[in-house]
């Protein structure tokens, strides 16, 4: 049998994280792609805890746990040092939650990309305040019950990647750890591109999520499979290409089939569930559009 | 070399002769001019830094904390709004022992707006872990930058550099600029013994157990006490090339003085030359600058005030609900001292407005007049209100 992801394991098998934590799996597939030469910035988030408290670390690389809205401002600290000391090789990776993207950091994280600061940043997006225990963030999807959600949330889920790819910046793709190839591919793609690379990556948290834990790979799947979280990459803000690890299509069986298996979906009636699914293929519509526009400017 | 320089430039030229080698900061005035300045060395290369252009002083501070802690020496500036916006991570600073050096523009805390100075922005970060100097002069300002990296990457502790807006910030005076030969024999290149490091791989700043922080806390509280010594050192050894030093506190014509007057930043100045005059007329008068405001030098705080009958306090700032905060200070260090004199606190010039011979001679008059001091606080300049 051919194995595909890398065989370097730059994480230790000891961490913290729940059961079935898609964010744990989503660091060990990163730094397998990233490899040993690689410095982690780790704004407040599940992972501050994951990481192990003091004196553990649960990866092999160094690692700066910062606050929680300075992901970006501390990365680009780090890789100004890093050339003024001429370590030119070395990538400084920002490994943050949707509250520290979406919202707390979006502002330093918006300025390094403008600068187009040399790191990686990954939004491992689990789509609420898990670390202080499942409070809404602006990534937490329309109707689902978060902790200061207790009907439902009532404001769609923000676009992180058309704010990142409205900076221009040269790389930005969404992955999944349920692809784990795609995954490493485009963390590995990233590695080999200068400026602001950013990387969205949609994971499950059964303890948030209300579901159970072995099914946490299958869940973001089916994400992936229905057309809620399309795999694709932005060049330079402007080239947009699908990835289809497998065929897709909003299917509204699929989106039933994610909604249902997750409590914090448990109190959608079926005029909700509708709305959702006739988004859903709205925004895969949108998405649609722009990955054609790529061939209006080829023309 | 002199030139002629604004206490803003003073900072620039203390932050390149130190060699920074990462620069973030954000404008604000009256601080504009210490960013612009720098920008300008980095873009001729007279100085061989990267300048980060941050969108904020939280992610400047943020900034200076990655490029110290990736092993760089890093230096930001700011003011008022600029500071109390880094405030989280002022502490982060200090509490993962980072040897960055910041200038602090005084100026006052809006609302309402305000460009003018008073200390209550650089005194409200008091006790976050980072020494604090107060400048008199602009000379004072791009020597204390110098020395302030010297004793920030021994101890491991932040430094705040602090002048006084637009009376030092926007001040020409001449200035001898340090051979940069000199400085560097003084300040070598910045070596942490630990650092983001491939070969070390270590995680800073990790969630830290009640079984553990206490005694992280406590070396900060020793690291503080020993820079006393160390600032002592340091800033002898820097009067060894550069003919110049300041002291942590300088008593001035204290000899057999019945009143001291106690003061910090430029009013310093202005008290000098009332307390000139007052002594060609025989008077019994001195004068205390407190230069180290963090750690609070107390012990020669209470030598050199310990023999006179009166202190006169001079605070340009208030401690909301308690008084003027150098008074707070001076009054808890005589707290245990056998020999105590009377000490009068007295607040002026605040949001900026002047303290001129007139304000320090007013206070004068006042603590001739009275034996024993109380509580109250007086205000020097004070519009009558009703
Ligand atoms: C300035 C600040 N505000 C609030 C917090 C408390 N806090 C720590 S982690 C966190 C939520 C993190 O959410 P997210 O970024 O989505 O990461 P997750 O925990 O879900 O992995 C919050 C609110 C903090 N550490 N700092
Ligand atoms: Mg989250």
């Amino acid at each position: 049998m051919k194995f595909t992801i890398p065989q370097e394991e730059n994480m230790h098998p000891g961490h913290l994280a729940c059961p079935g934590c898609g964010g744990a799996l989503a660091m060990r597939l990163a730094l397998k792609a990233l490899g040993k030469k690689t410095m982690v910035v780790l704004p407040a988030c599940c992972w501050s805890i994951i990481n192990g408290p003091f004196p553990y670390s649960a990866v092999k690389v160094p690692l700066f746990h910062t606050a929680f809205e300075t992901a970006g401002s501390v990365s680009s600290g780090i890789k100004a040092a890093l050339d003024i000391l001429g370590k030119k090789d070395i990538t400084v990776l920002a490994w943050a939650g949707d509250g520290g993207t979406f919202d707390i950091g979006l502002q330093a994280l918006s300025a390094a990309a403008e600068r187009n600061d040399d790191f990686i940043y990954v939004c491992y997006d689990n789509e609420a305040y898990m670390n202080t225990g499942i409070q809404r963030s602006s990534a937490t999807p329309w109707g689902a019950w978060s902790s200061t959600t207790p009907a439902a949330k009532e404001e769609p889920k923000k676009n992180i990647m058309d704010i990142m790819v409205a900076h221009r910046i040269p790389y930005a793709a969404t992955a999944s750890v349920s692809y784990p190839d795609d995954f490493i591919r485009k963390l590995k793609r990233a590695k080999d591109i200068k400026g602001t690379r950013f990387i969205h990556a949609l994971v499950c948290c059964p303890t948030g999520w209300k579901c159970s834990s072995e099914i946490s790979i299958k869940l973001t799947r089916l994400a992936v499979q229905s057309g809620i979280f399309p795999l694709y990459e932005v060049e330079n803000g402007l080239k947009y290409t699908l990835n289809k690890p497998q065929q897709i299509s909003p299917d509204n069986k699929l989106i039933r089939s994610y909604l249902g298996a997750q409590g914090r979906f448990a109190n959608l009636s079926e005029k909700d569930t509708k709305k959702i699914v006739a988004d859903i293929k709205s925004e895969w519509l949108r998405l649609l559009n722009k990955i054609e526009g790529n061939i209006c400017i080829k023309q | 070399m002199k030139e002629v320089m604004s206490g803003n430039h003073a900072v620039s030229y203390g932050a390149m002769l130190s060699r920074a080698q990462v620069i973030a900061a954000y404008p604000i005035t009256p601080q504009t001019q210490i960013v612009e300045m720098l920008s300008e060395f980095c873009r001729t290369g007279r100085l061989k830094a990267k300048f980060i252009k941050v969108e904020s002083e939280h992610s400047a501070l943020a900034a200076c904390i990655g490029a110290s802690i990736a092993g760089a020496r890093a230096f930001t500036a700011t003011s008022a709004q600029g500071l109390a916006l880094m405030h989280e991570l002022i502490h982060w600073a200090a509490n993962g022992r980072m040897p960055i050096v910041m200038a602090d523009v005084n100026r006052s805390m809006a609302p309402g707006w305000s460009i003018w100075t008073d200390q209550n922005d650089s005194l409200s970060q008091r006790d976050t872990g980072w020494l604090q100097f107060y400048c008199e002069s602009n000379q004072e300002v791009i020597d204390t930058i110098i020395q302030g990296y010297k004793i920030a990457e021994t101890v491991l502790l932040p430094v705040m550099v602090v002048l006084d807006a637009f009376v030092l910030s926007h001040t020409s005076e001449g200035v001898d600029i340090p051979e940069q030969k000199l400085v560097d024999k003084f300040l070598p290149p910045y070596k942490p013994q630990y650092k983001m490091d491939l070969n070390q791989t270590l995680a800073f700043g990790a969630l830290v157990t009640p079984d553990y922080n206490f005694e992280l806390k406590y070396q900060i509280q020793e690291a503080m006490e020993y820079s006393l010594t160390l600032a002592r050192k340091v800033d002898k050894e820097f009067k060894r090339f550069s003919g110049r030093n300041y002291g942590l506190i300088e008593p001035y014509r204290c000899a057999r003085a019945e009143i001291i007057l106690v003061t910090s930043g430029t009013i310093t100045s202005t008290a000098r030359e009332v307390i000139d005059n007052l002594r060609k007329q025989g008077e019994k008068i001195g004068l205390l600058k407190i230069r180290m405001f963090r750690p609070f030098p107390a012990q020669e705080v209470i030598e050199a005030l310990e023999d006179c009958k009166k202190v006169a306090v001079i605070d340009r700032n208030i401690g909301y609900g308690v008084g003027g905060i150098l008074c707070q200070e001076i009054k808890s260090a005589f707290c245990n001292n056998a020999r105590r004199p009377e000490i009068f606190g007295y607040i002026t010039g605040i949001g900026g407005r002047d303290v001129t011979p007139d304000t320090i001679m007013e206070i004068v008059i006042d603590v001739r007049k009275n034996n024993k001091a109380d509580n109250r606080i007086k205000y020097v300049g004070l519009r009558k209100l009703r």
